[in-house]
């Protein structure tokens, strides 16, 4: 038979070749079985199988994050495709371009209830940016390239491919055509923003005395920090980035304010506070960031710049809005500013930059606290993220989970690069650090990735250390061990009169050297500060092996600073007994 | 205030559940709904009517662009347009209130029930419905209002 004749599953496994994928995740099941044949006789796409759907998704959105190449993922149908949803939610939440494909049962049993049926589209629909439900086998090659489309362009988000088995079926060939273009009447994204808005916008910059740049996570996404440094540096404006925006501008810069929010440094959130003039890029004022947004920022102008004009004034009402990418609306301004004579209030601004290192000197984050040593004897977390900084020399990858840890990682390890940084920081995914870890260092082999965790965070998807071992993933485990889930404890500690509800193990918790040792791995323990260095130095060094370093922490450690509920945002924890207001 | 939002969108399964499930999905209420095919087959246009101020509209008819089925959207309170809904009422035949109505607005008549037939705007149905109320109809049934801008603006993909 003609080579151009495939199966639907042939077509499939030829069209993500041809969108450029080498890897994919997943996990087998009946009526993703066709599917999985057609992988086996072919080299371009090599499937990785992992332990659970849930790890095939956050390796997917992993990858995709620290290379801005779409991740793909592969499930079947009922509870592969249940399993998949919380990976996707997180892809969402975080803009992330992946493209899951769920294998579906045959079409004519659609809705009889039948073995392993879930309607994947009806359970994912609110957290998808877009949903295919394959109607024959014929549109699968069409299909593919729109969903790669829909995923990578604009705002980029998640996008399901569900694919009944009979069109899968190795007995049913057409002739292959691969669209060389797409063109969708229904989606057409912003690319360029308004000129008149980017004269506007350079107006307001001129006449600002306090600015503040804050940008997100849509800089990375657009590869925009090139830009970002550009048009900071031209300015000289402080700059503040989003937990999901880090790395986007040098975290070890001095112009860098540090990250901004609910656990933002004290001077991110004074300068946010206290601003004329914000220029928002890429981010979307979220609730951890606003704190109460009717008393969010009052006395400054907003610039607002977001390629998903439905982000923009969705919460805080923008002055000059702009839609449109990152990347292009940057150039535009940095254009616009180097066009004009430029009239800024320079004696102004240095006067605002002092005020901003003034308050870095006040309450700034100390970044020395290897040097102090343990702290009533014992190791403090923010120390761990410390030893890991100084021992990767900065240039890590960062996966982590969620909660304390997190925090700590994003506070105290300086993202110079973009796409360093790898967090669900919209949905807040426990579980997602090891999966995550996973993509990222099958996209760099040579790497040092590290997954900054916790004992709560890590368990949610301890399995993938078996994924780890079978395709030899160096990856490093930093479990930042304080036997309770800690900011779920913080939180007791804070308002809840330090009554532990269920956040604590009752000495249930395992020996996590010899769990790691038993998939195949390196375990070391960590319980005494004197040994954390030369632990994290052997763990860094072990290039080739996986190393689980569990070290144990202070356990009544709580992250600030720390804004009020239901306040503006100078209104700061900044330790257990020291507030600012 | 009362809003009417008109759409098109791709004439395909499952894209009416995405529009009505980002109401449910964001918080927005829809208090009326009409939706049927265009002379163009792929196309279907969708016109509902929610409550919400000048922001919330805003956000909702930015939230509907966004979704990949739909082609167009319209915020038909944004300018001149016109609105019509059509209502059914049954009524006993003993209690039928003559006067409210004529000849033209019955569609079925028999020795028990009367039912009429009536095009307004929504506020017009709704002060019918309180004019009438005293003869104690046993059914009514509104179809939800259409609405079209007064001026050469024509929702369609082909301007």
């Amino acid at each position: 038979m003609d080579n151009s004749y495939k199966s639907g599953a042939e077509a499939l496994l030829h069209s993500l070749h041809l969108e450029g994928v080498e890897l994919m995740f997943g996990y087998p099941g009946g009526a993703a079985l066709h599917i999985y044949d057609a992988i086996f006789n072919q080299d371009h796409v090599e499937h990785i199988l992992v332990r659970h759907e849930q790890g095939a998704v956050h390796a997917a959105d992993g990858y995709a994050r620290a290379t801005g190449k779409p991740g793909v993922a592969l499930v079947t149908s009922g509870p592969g495709a249940t399993n998949a949803i919380t990976g996707l939610a997180t892809a969402y939440m975080d803009s992330t371009p992946i493209v899951v494909i769920s294998g579906q049962v045959k079409s004519m049993l659609i809705g009889t209830d039948s073995f392993q049926e879930t309607d994947m589209i009806g359970v994912s629909r609110p957290i998808v940016k877009h949903s295919f439900l394959v109607q024959k086998a014929e549109d699968i090659p069409e299909i593919v390239k729109k969903a790669f489309h829909i995923a990578t362009t604009g705002r980029p988000g998640p996008v399901v491919i569900d694919v009944p088995k009979d069109f899968t079926d190795p007995e049913f060939k057409f002739e292959f055509n691969y669209p060389s273009e797409i063109n969708m009447r229904s989606y057409k994204p912003a690319q360029a923003g308004d000129s008149s808005r980017i004269k506007e916008a350079v107006d307001l910059i001129e006449h600002s005395k306090r600015p503040v740049i804050y940008s997100g996570g849509g800089v990375i996404q657009d590869d925009a920090s090139d830009e970002l440094i550009e048009f900071a540096k031209l300015l000289d404006f402080p700059i503040t980035n989003t937990l999901m925006g880090l790395g986007a501008f040098p975290g070890s810069d001095p112009q860098f304010m540090g990250m901004l929010g609910m656990h933002g440094t004290y001077q991110a959130n004074m300068a946010m506070h206290n601003a004329d003039l914000i220029i928002a890029v890429g981010a979307r004022f979220d609730d951890r960031i606003t704190n109460d947004p009717k008393k969010f920022s009052l006395q400054a102008k907003k610039i607002h710049i977001d390629v998903d004009p439905a982000s923009v004034s969705k919460i805080i009402h923008a002055d000059v809005p702009i839609v449109g990418s990152a990347k292009e609306c940057l150039s535009m301004l940095i254009q616009e500013i180097k066009g004009r004579d430029l009239k800024i209030n320079h004696e102004e601004i240095s006067a605002w930059n002092k005020q901003v290192s003034d308050w870095r000197d006040a309450h700034g984050l100390n970044h020395s606290l290897l040097e102090l040593g343990p702290q009533n004897g014992k190791i403090l977390p923010q120390q761990v993220v410390q030893s890991l900084y100084k021992e990767t020399e900065g240039e890590a990858f960062i996966t982590s989970d969620v909660g304390q840890h997190q925090m700590f990682a994003a506070q105290y390890y300086h993202f110079d690069k973009p796409r360093q940084w790898i967090n669900s920081g919209g949905l807040g995914t426990m579980g997602f650090g090891l999966p995550s870890a996973m993509g990222v260092q099958l996209a760099y082999p040579d790497a040092t990735v590290a997954c900054v965790t916790g004992e709560g965070s890590i368990q949610m998807c301890i399995q993938e250390l078996s994924t780890c071992l079978q395709y030899g993933l160096p990856i490093k485990i930093i479990n930042l061990n304080n036997a309770a889930l800690g900011m779920v404890r913080q939180w007791q500690d804070m308002q809840y009169g330090g009554r532990y509800s269920s956040s604590t193990y009752e000495n249930s918790l395992p020996d996590f050297k010899a769990l790691a040792e038993s998939y195949g791995h390196i375990g070391i323990k960590v319980a005494k500060f004197e040994d954390l260095e030369s632990a994290m130095k052997e763990c860094i060094s072990l290039k080739d092996r996986l190393v689980f370093l569990d070290v144990d922490v202070d356990p009544n450690e709580h992250v600030y600073p720390m804004l009020e509920a239901g306040n503006s945002m100078d209104y700061m924890w900044l330790g257990k007994d020291k507030k600012t207001w | 205030m009362k809003r009417v939002i008109a759409l098109l969108m791709e004439n395909q399964p499952g894209a009416l559940s995405r529009v009505v499930g980002l109401f449910s999905q964001r918080g927005y209420n829809i208090e009326t709904l009409v939706v049927a095919p265009t002379s163009d087959p792929t196309l279907s246009r969708l016109t509902m009517s929610t409550e919400g101020d000048e922001q919330v509209v805003e956000q909702i008819t930015k939230q509907l662009d966004k979704l990949i089925d739909v082609v167009m959207v319209s915020d038909l309170g944004s300018s001149d347009f016109v609105e019509r809904e059509l209502m059914l009422i049954k009524f006993k035949k003993d209690s039928f209130p003559e006067d409210s109505f004529d000849e033209t607005n019955i569609v079925s008549n028999n020795e028990e029930i009367v039912n009429v037939q009536i095009i307004g705007t929504s506020s017009e149905l709704d002060q019918l419905i309180l004019d009438t109320a005293y003869s104690n109809p046993i059914e009514i049934v509104r179809s939800g209002p259409l609405g079209i801008s007064s001026d050469k603006n024509t929702l369609s993909i082909d301007n």
